[in-house]
């Protein structure tokens, strides 16, 4: 079962190489017709890292990237479960840097975000990361700091397992999707507080209601806008950046670069994709080939044959993929939003370019996704909804009745602290009934007639660590105004934060999230994976990110276990940067203090 | 005059950016609590505060300045030309800005400025999607008066963008206006825009011959191609009427109390 084949990097560039981002790039991002017919294995113990200006040429065109070691995307960085490894990170900008290594649990003091673990790389200085983890699977890294993530300031990380794989597979590619824009990011971000819909040329128009009332009737046409306006928001309100100034890049290339990597027909190939993008919630298939999801944020999950799923920012997934066809096909990254995507290639011979498939429909939100009881409503726009609004996963059998839906609180036999949220200019909207979509394949993917990944399909393929019972509760809300931009956690921005969320060494714990806005948030947090409650019993999926969707409610259960600083945001970049972030202090319990207070002693000796 | 009006500029803008200071006074580094520091712990503490006050700030509490040129257009019937401006600048941050805005009418065929008001305005969020707006005015044409303001600006349900405003002048005579803009989308890039604005008087001032009550009512319907989001020439109509009073007046002068303006402009942001 445990066949991996070894390829060597094989020929030189091939004339096809001629694409400019191709001889830029690192040997494991270039395209097969660049060389490029596999990963290879080498690990290393030791990275020198270069933080920097560079010129990048991006879907054909010129542009100035802030990264690491001159390419976009940075450099994979790959070694064993295990090792100690260090890593020497070294900044030549003229602002402060950092490198945050999305996923491992690593130290916290090593994990790189400025202000909350460590005080960021100073211009000229070198910062040394040294950790060993104890995990394996599919990575990332990127900049805290700043917009630079946006910049392209992001890489792939590797860690093989110590002993054995549970993933048996002939070949492998790492596929880093991302957004880049040749517009400054903080411009970017200045155009979004100004004019939130900026980026948005999907709206709603008059020949869109003229199309919705000769189909629905007028009646229904017009009660569908009356209640999206007397709420003042957009059932189009999907993506706030779009293709409208992004390029969507795989490895680096646009779909006219075309990325293409190769495979013998009948050969297990594992692709290992990132979602490294500032704002890009990604829609990933295949046409014509089913993957195999059988990792899920870095862990090993069952394998789970899927035709799509929805891939949040900073998520990573690692899919098999066994094409049997002498042809090539295309590996498709479609925007949340349907604005535009990238399209890559696999196919038996290098340079091979599959067709890439026009944009789908622009998905149209609905009530359901502001959180109205929609029980109160009859309106034609709810269409789909009711499907998915049980407690996840009552159609998979075997499982047990768990309730993670709203339901939970009732009968929680633990204490459970609420919170309050009003409106306010930082609250545009407080859902009235926030249910379980963790059956929901995600935004737009509701009707397209294939098999699409619900988190609640997920089961981890070993055994939860820690079964205990969550010895209490915390609810954490998701709150908006997307009108005036602002994003922020309990309708508290980041800049006015004045404690953080304090969870106890030792303690396990639930953390719900609830969100009151009508987007989809990946939400982060550092330092521990979490179960997410998904029905799995002893096998819930353990992540480090989650979607939550709009009006969506949901729980993780947490283990405290590493003391520390860690920060908890959504990791859409602007997001963030508007304050939608908090930290949650992992506190030393009382008896393992003493043992903690000497052992920053001697670290603190190490470092002296 | 003048020199009253600029003591009075300079007194609100000190307002507002004590007020805009207090904003950030909310979080833990001014009151000397930390929310967090156990990465003291491993670096320079005062470094680790520093880097983290900075942090946090740039997380939420951002400043910008935005110019909005929301109206630079040229009116005209058969035998008048006027140009008209009505923008914007503020800065600050999500609940606290500091706008300055003017309006005025240029006349082309007298060569002279008709009519330029600058408002200095400390506007605060106070809802949703409303803002508190309040400052001074000062009217440079006609007759140089200055004038207090308390208004509001905001999104109305159904999309309806609200600005209005209620103006005591140093002569004790309060007036108001309120306008209303609504957008439809022909396309994406395409919009047509009504427009309403009202203004109201709540006594009769014969030095600036304006009746009581409603004095004068703007009617508008501009249509705009945005080339890019912050660059949008238009072309519309606009119907100016006077009521009460005011008419008489303006028809007593030799002019028209309704009239209609066909116009062609630009809609502009940075």
């Amino acid at each position: 079962m445990f066949s991996r084949r070894l390829f060597l990097q094989g020929g030189a560039l091939t004339g096809l190489s001629s694409l400019l981002p191709a001889t830029l790039l690192p040997a494991w991002a270039r395209s097969a017709s660049g060389g490029n017919t596999g990963l290879r294995p080498d690990t290393a113990t030791e990275f020198n890292l270069s933080v920097g200006r560079f010129p990048v040429q991006i879907d054909g065109r010129a542009g100035e990237a802030v990264g690491v070691n001159g390419t976009l995307p940075a450099p994979l960085i790959r070694f064993r479960e295990g090792d100690e490894i260090t890593l020497n990170v070294t900044n030549t900008l003229e602002e402060d840097t950092s490198i945050h290594w999305h996923g491992l649990l690593v130290p916290f003091q090593m994990d790189g975000v400025p202000g909350v673990t460590f005080p960021g790389i100073r211009p000229g200085e070198t910062f040394t990361y040294k950790y060993a983890v104890p995990q394996s699977g599919t990575y990332w890294y990127h900049s805290h700091s700043g917009l630079q993530e946006q910049q392209g300031h992001y890489g792939p990380i590797i860690i093989d397992p110590h002993h054995h794989d549970p993933v048996a597979y002939d070949r492998e590619y790492v596929l880093v999707l991302s957004d880049w824009t040749f517009e400054n990011p903080y411009r970017v971000f200045a155009k979004l507080k100004k004019v939130s819909d900026a980026y948005n040329y999907q709206q709603r128009t008059m020949g869109d209601f003229l199309a919705d009332a000769k189909a629905r009737g007028l009646g229904a046409a017009w009660a569908d806008r009356e209640m999206w306006g007397q709420m003042r928001m957009s059932p189009r309100d999907i993506a706030d950046v779009t293709g409208a100034t992004y390029h969507y890049l795989i490895n680096g290339h646009a779909t006219a670069d075309n990325w293409n990597g190769v495979f013998q027909p009948g050969e297990r190939v594992r692709l290992r994709i990132i979602n490294a993008s500032a704002m890009t919630i990604f829609n990933v298939r295949m046409p014509g080939l089913p993957m195999t999801i059988v990792a899920a944020d870095g862990l090993t999950v069952q394998p789970l044959e899927v035709d799509e799923f929805q891939m949040g920012v900073a998520e990573t997934y690692d899919v098999i993929i066994q094409p049997t066809d002498d042809r090539a096909f295309a590996f498709v990254a479609e925007s949340i939003d349907r604005s535009g995507q990238a399209v890559a290639t696999f196919g038996p011979h290098p340079g091979m370019r599959a067709d890439a498939p026009a944009l789908r429909a622009v998905p149209t939100l609905t009530m359901k996704d502001m959180g109205m009881d929609h029980g109160a409503m009859d309106h034609g726009a709810m269409g789909h909804d009711m499907e998915g609004m049980d407690h996840s996963g009552h159609d998979m059998s075997g499982m047990e009745v768990d309730h993670s839906g709203h339901g939970m609180m009732d009968d929680a036999s633990w204490p459970v602290e609420t919170k309050d949220i009003s409106p306010g200019p930082g609250v545009a909207n407080v859902a009235m009934m926030p249910v379980s979509r963790l059956n929901e394949p995600g935004t737009g993917l509701e009707d397209v007639g294939h098999r699409v990944m619900r988190y609640s399909q997920l089961r981890s393929l070993e055994r939860n660590p820690d079964l205990r019972p969550p010895g209490r509760e915390i609810e954490i809300h998701l709150t908006s105004n997307m009108e005036r931009y602002m994003w922020s956690f309990d309708g508290v921005r980041f800049s006015e934060v004045k404690e953080a969320i304090v969870f106890h060494e030792g303690e396990r714990l639930r953390v719900t999230l609830i969100n009151n806005t009508m987007m989809p948030h990946p939400i982060h947090l550092h330092g521990m994976f979490f179960d997410l409650v998904n029905g799995g019993g002893d096998h819930c999926p353990r992540k480090h990110t989650v979607i939550v969707k709009p009006a969506e409610k949901l729980s993780f259960d947490v283990s405290a276990e590493h003391v520390g600083d860690w920060a908890l945001h959504c990791h859409l970049l602007y997001h963030m940067h508007a304050g939608m972030m908090q930290v949650v202090s992992v506190l030393p319990s009382a008896d393992k203090a003493k043992e903690k207070d000497k052992r920053m002693e001697d670290m603190h000796g190490e470092m002296e | 005059m003048m020199r009253k009006f600029c003591f009075t500029a300079l007194a609100c803008v000190a307002l507002c950016l004590r007020a805009m200071a207090q904003d950030h006074s909310g979080h833990g580094a001014a009151t000397g609590d930390k929310p967090w520091s156990q990465a003291d712990g491993y670096f320079d503490p005062a470094e680790m505060d520093a880097v983290r006050q900075h942090m946090q700030m740039h997380h939420g509490s951002s400043r910008f300045v935005m110019f909005m040129l929301n109206q630079g257009e040229v009116q005209f019937t058969d035998d008048e030309e006027t140009g008209v401006w009505d923008a914007g600048l503020w800065y600050g941050g999500d609940l606290n800005k500091v706008w300055l805005k003017t309006e005025g009418e240029y006349n082309f065929d007298a060569g002279e400025v008709e009519e330029a008001d600058v408002q200095l305005l400390w506007s605060h969020a106070i809802s949703r999607y409303f803002d508190l707006q309040t400052g001074v005015r000062y009217d440079f044409e006609p007759d140089g008066l200055a004038h207090a303001v308390l208004g509001f600006q905001g999104l109305a349900p159904y999309w309806f963008e609200i600005d209005g405003a209620a103006f005591l002048s140093e002569e004790g005579d309060l007036t108001a206006e309120i306008e209303a803009e609504y957008e439809l989308r022909l396309t994406q890039r395409l919009f047509l825009q009504p427009r309403l604005a009202a203004a109201f008087s709540a006594e009769e001032i014969p030095e600036r011959e304006l009746g009581s009550g409603l004095t004068s009512l703007q009617a508008g319907l501009r249509l705009r191609y945005e080339i890019k989001r912050e660059f949008a020439p238009y072309i519309g109509v606009e119907q100016h009427s006077a009521f009460g009073a005011t008419s008489d007046w303006i028809e007593a002068g030799g002019g028209d109390a309704d009239q209609t303006w066909f116009v062609l402009g630009l809609r502009s942001w940075y």
